[in-house]
């Protein structure tokens, strides 16, 4: 039989990074495919190839045994392709019954998208009621209404964006037996995942990416998660770096039982994150994106007043409740995953980006004034010391390039004397000049016995700098492993989400 | 207390407040698809002064109306340009059109301000407005299209993520508040003073604003308020001739800080929020390219 | 030939750009202005020189500029630090009447004072009734998120029906023949001219005063700072440490009092009195002044010279020309227009391929 989908060649660039590298692959007609890999690996990229909100720079998709030219999603659509996004795109206020219409490309009148509905509810045991407004509905209701939504369009392929991420274990249970039906009953479903357990137990085949290219095409029957983790992560075991040892001995952070809780569906819950870091020590916290990374990091960072419990504990004083100002005041650095628009400032001079993230320090003001002579000197020793390519403190932030101003970014931090610094995916989209100066840069800081933490997706920026790492998934952080001679298989297996 | 009186004061309200219910409606409509429109005073002025010119230019009532509508459609045409295509700010750009509208209205009327004209029945209009209401209800519970300005004013990223066109929607609904403003200024000039002076809308358009929030969006709500409002003004008169001790602008300041009361009401609680005013209001729409 | 236009998002920022933009959107006010007055039969070089020259030809001209581009900076300059900080108050008319209101109503109180305090005194109460009026959308904004547009425009209708029950109620002259207005102010209460036989006031003082203030805030202290960084980023605004809330307050404070000094000097200056009428549309128009002077206090005071001169060329205008002096409003109008119109350019890259 032939396959339901072909990739033949997808590429995809964007500026700095190359999403899709000669991808090619075939789906089963009638079978569960799951597309594994990391962030970055290139994934929602192809989905999105395939649903036509992205046009491939190069490749063709044969649907059918036929050569498809998809230009949006109603093309998608009318080929029986439909998608189910991660961040569902509902509207709040209105009713199922109203978020269905207009989902729908035809005209329906409202007795018929009853009874359409309710036949495919009541098929697959879904739970709905068609006049509640979305905003009082469960994440897991909410995404039955996208699933029905896609449904009532007549499908043949339907995508999922990481259906899980956002649902309870129950309602996972139930989402697997509704995909199981679906399937059986002449669907086709693709979902991305990085949840090895998951793709055991659902998908007939998977595809694994990474950097956007294939790595391998499997039948799940034949695999186990420490195969599919170890071939996730498989050829990094050459890459490991060897650093030094840490030198000393005091703690220096703890984080006791860090928990979480958020009304926000899409927010991950933190469960009882507990790590220690030494002086000296440069600590990674690994994983996918959306399993708690934005949460820990606003926890520590401490910019929204998140609710929390559990302590963090610096040098033997309770931080909990201080406020980011605080917490700065006590040496703690921070540098955040978005640049331009949260640590620093296109629009402002370099100088000013000093003071941005230093406005707590005495020494750059007067009472209320800006000592300006200070903080440009200041903003030319990052210049120099940092390897910033651009004429002068005055430039405004935005017209530096990425890795020029990450270096900026950093060299402003590790050159306010930090005791610990915190960086949140310190490399990623900048060239590799600047990449690797970073990287020299964090760990002779360590030598000089700077606590680092860094939060990142990608493993090889981690396992090339770091003294040990752990996984966060679904809000819960593994066991650390150190980085040398680290277990590769294990440490798939964290990032799948089978801890010890 | 006779059923005249009653009466009386019922008509005055009703003939009033018309203005209110016309250009209410068409900025809640505006304003269910996410924009916000501030120039509600400037269009109804020139609307008002269109419509008097040319009454008195050709005597037709239908091509009085019919232009006073193009002068809407063309103000409003030039606003929504902004906003939507230019994506300038709204607020800035609504006042610029209101500021403008006064000063351009005062200057086409003035060779014709004090020129007599026949007055046009009120009651056409009014029974209108009525009708105007029930089909903006209907129109925005029942129908598809109705449903796809919600939907663009609640989350503007979904609706055209799911395929919808933003820009396109918003056009119609800017046009469509603008003729209901100019509908109103026509009826001031024309069927309520009937004359023309300059500003004669009084501030009309900054009650419909309030009234539109007042109302929490909705279109029968509306109605009621627009009577509440201009039943205040008139019975502030009325209660002093009954000897009432409070004075009159206390009476003229009550919609105005019960609006206020509503706007906190409806904030404050982030569920209320979410239920009654659009969420996308007077956030750009930017498309990635 | 297909061409496709595309809008992308300046990725570089260039002062030339934001500061001629200002001057573009004057330039092709002119041009449009000149059809108008063609429209109305009127030859349109004769029209600009009675509407820009005529009016600041002769000293009393020139006084009368600063007469109404001294309320207009001031508010503009305080409502420049709402607006740098993405705060919109629309109430500025309000906030102006209720310093009328508040310094005003120390004159009437001290009716007959000669003292040199009752000044000073009418002064600092102008700015807190300002102050105060300001302080309610902005703790309705802080406290209950509730929007800031909307409740500072309502407060302004309550304010002017305030100024109305004063005026025709307890304050009205006894010997005013019934007309809504008050006592005149005392001589003691009224705001010293510079020159005599010209109306300008010390108010000038006090606007360069502010605007020389302003300036320093904005580029050297750490409060200008955090406004303009939570102007343009809050994410990066809570990364400094910033706190919001305080910046809403602060600036709303700041604005209303701005607005309620130049309420107090009108009456107390050229008025003389509390009356229904004590602003031509000052707190609307000065969000035109603010926004063409690009929020920046030179520019403001440099556009509120120029928005004066519409005001007085609109009289003049209705002088000589025979049209309405509200012409002057469809200036401002155009010029709002054409200023958010090229601002477009500022902030995006049209490109047709």
């Amino acid at each position: 039989m032939q396959p339901i989908v072909e990739f033949q060649n997808i590429c995809k660039e964007y500026p700095g990074v190359v999403a899709n590298n000669n991808v090619s692959f075939e789906i089963t007609r009638q079978s569960i495919h799951a597309i594994l890999g990391e962030n970055g690996a290139g994934k929602s990229t192809l989905v999105k190839i395939l649903y036509g909100h992205v046009k491939p720079d190069k490749g063709q998709i044969i649907i059918n045994s036929d050569l498809a030219t998809i230009n949006s999603p109603t093309t998608a659509q009318s080929l029986g392709i439909n998608m189910v996004f991660q961040h569902f795109s509902l509207f709040e206020s209105l009713t199922v019954a109203e978020n269905l219409i207009l989902g729908m490309s035809e005209k329906i009148s409202l007795s018929k998208l009853k009874s359409k509905s309710e036949s495919i509810c009541n098929k697959y045991g879904f739970n709905l009621n068609l006049n509640s407004p979305i905003s009082a509905l469960s994440v897991g209701q909410r995404q039955s209404v996208e699933i029905v939504r896609s449904l009532l369009n007549n499908p043949e392929i339907l995508i999922m964006d990481e259906p899980t991420s956002v649902l309870t274990p129950e309602e996972i249970k139930k989402l697997f037996k509704i995909i199981k039906k679906l399937v059986a009953d002449g669907l086709t479903v693709i979902f991305i995942s990085h949840k090895l357990d998951e793709i055991i137990n659902l998908s007939d085949h998977v595809t694994i990416m990474r950097n956007g290219k294939v790595v391998s095409n499997l039948t799940t029957k034949n695999e186990d998660p420490e195969s599919l983790g170890y071939k996730m992560l498989g050829y990094k075991v050459s890459k490991t770096k060897q650093i030094n040892n840490i030198n000393y001995s005091e703690d220096v952070l703890s984080l006791n039982n860090l928990s979480s809780y958020s009304q926000d569906p899409f927010t991950t819950n933190l469960n009882k994150i507990n790590f220690k870091l030494k002086k000296g020590q440069i600590f990674g916290i690994a994983g996918v994106a959306g399993n708690g990374q934005k949460e820990l990091m606003e926890i520590l960072l401490n910019e929204n007043d998140y609710e929390f419990n559990g302590n963090i504990i610096f040098k033997n004083i309770n931080i909990n409740k201080l406020s980011t100002f605080q917490r700065k005041s006590l040496s703690i650095s921070y540098v955040t995953e978005q640049r331009l628009g949260h640590s620093a400032v296109p629009e402002m001079s370099l100088s000013e980006n000093i003071l941005l993230s230093m406005n707590h320090k005495a020494e750059f003001k007067r009472g209320d004034f800006i000592n300006f002579d200070r903080i440009n000197s200041y903003a030319n020793d990052v210049i120099k010391n940092f390897n910033v390519d651009t004429p002068s403190f005055n430039v405004k932030a935005g017209k530096l390039s990425g890795g020029n101003l990450q270096k900026f970014i950093i060299g402003r931090e590790i050159m306010s004397n930090p005791e610990l610094l915190i960086l949140s995916q310190p490399t990623w989209g900048i060239d590799a000049g600047s990449e690797a100066f970073i990287k020299k840069s964090l760990i002779e800081l360590s030598q000089k016995g700077v606590s680092i933490i860094i939060i990142s997706h990608d493993l090889d920026e981690l396992l090339e700098v770091c003294h040990n790492i752990s996984v966060l998934y679904e809000g819960s952080l593994s066991k650390s492993l150190n980085v040398e001679n680290i277990d590769i298989t294990k440490l798939g297996k964290y990032m799948g989400g089978l801890f010890d | 207390m006779n059923i005249e009186l009653i009466i009386g004061i019922l008509n005055i309200v009703l003939i009033s407040t018309t203005p209110l219910v016309f250009a209410g409606i068409g900025e809640l409509v505006t304003e269910k698809s996410g924009v916000l429109n501030l120039g509600l005073e400037g269009l109804m002025l020139v609307g008002a002064v269109t419509g008097f010119i040319t009454l008195v230019l050709t005597g037709n009532y239908f091509y009085s109306l019919f232009f006073s509508i193009i002068s809407g459609v063309i103000l409003s045409g030039i606003f929504a340009f902004l906003v939507l295509n230019l994506m300038t700010n709204q607020i800035a750009t609504g006042l610029a059109l209101t500021i403008f509208g006064i000063g351009l209205s005062a200057m086409l009327g003035k060779k014709f301000s004090g020129t007599p004209i026949e007055g046009l029945n009120p009651y056409y209009f009014i029974t209108i407005s009525f009708l105007l209401v029930f089909l903006v209800s209907y129109f925005l519970s029942k129908t598809k299209s109705g449903l796809i300005v919600r939907a663009v004013g609640e989350n503007h990223n979904s609706a055209y993520a799911l395929g919808y066109n933003v820009i396109k929607t918003r056009y119609m609904t800017i046009i469509f508040g603008g003729i209901m403003s100019s509908i109103a200024g026509f009826y001031i000039s024309i069927c309520y003073a009937p004359m023309w002076q300059e500003g004669m809308t009084a501030g009309r358009g900054w009650i419909a604003l309030a009234l539109v929030v007042f109302a929490t969006w909705k279109p029968w709500r509306l109605l009621v308020g627009a009577y509440i409002f201009g039943g205040v003004a008139i019975m502030q008169m009325n209660l002093q001739a009954m000897g009432v001790k409070l004075p009159g602008q206390f009476f003229n300041m009550m919609p105005y800080l019960a609006t206020i009361i509503v706007l906190v009401f409806i904030s404050s609680n982030k569920l209320r929020l979410k239920l009654s005013a659009p969420a996308s209001l007077n956030i750009p729409f930017e498309k990635n390219q | 030939m297909v061409y496709l236009i595309s809008i992308k998002l300046r990725d570089d920022y260039s002062n030339f750009i934001f500061y001629l933009s200002p001057l573009v959107a004057v330039v092709l006010t002119l041009f449009f202005g000149s059809f108008i007055f063609l429209i109305l039969d009127l030859s349109p070089i004769e029209s600009f020189k009675i509407f820009f020259i005529s009016p600041i030809s002769n000293s009393y001209g020139i006084s009368e500029l600063f007469v109404k581009a001294t309320p207009l900076a001031i508010i503009a300059l305080g409502l420049s630090y709402c607006f740098k900080n993405n705060i919109y108050n629309i109430g500025a008319e309000g906030q102006l009447t209720m310093g009328a209101i508040f310094g005003g109503g120390i004159g009437l109180l001290f009716n007959d004072s000669t003292s040199i305090f009752l000044l000073p005194l009418m002064i600092l109460f102008g700015a807190i009734g300002g102050a105060f009026w300001a302080s309610i959308p902005a703790l309705l904004k802080t406290k209950f998120n509730t929007n800031e547009i909307l409740t500072s425009l309502m407060l302004t209708y309550v304010a002017l029906f305030i100024l109305d029950y004063f005026v025709v109620g307890p304050w009205k002259d006894p010997a005013g023949y019934g007309l809504p207005k008050s006592m005149p102010f005392p001589d003691a209460g009224r705001l010293p001219v510079l020159f005599d036989g010209l109306r300008i006031h010390i108010g000038v003082f006090f606007a360069i005063i502010i605007c020389f203030i302003t300036h320093i805030v904005y580029n050297k202290t750490l409060f200008g700072f955090k406004l303009r960084v939570s102007g343009l980023s809050s994410k990066a605004s809570q990364y400094a440490g910033f706190k919001y809330k305080n910046l809403i307050f602060y600036t709303f404070i700041i604005s209303g009092a701005c607005a309620g000094l130049a309420g107090l000097f009108e009456v107390s200056g050229p008025i003389g009195l509390l009356y229904r009428d004590i602003s031509p549309n000052y707190g609307f128009t000065a969000i035109i002044v603010a926004f063409l002077g690009r929020l920046n206090p030179i520019g403001i005071i440099l556009s509120s010279l120029l928005i004066a001169l519409t005001y007085l060329g609109a009289e003049d205008a209705q002088l000589f020309l025979k049209i309405p002096s509200a012409v002057g409003f469809v200036f401002q109008g155009l010029v709002l227009f054409f200023l958010l119109g090229t601002d477009f350019l500022n902030k995006y890259k049209v490109s047709i391929s």
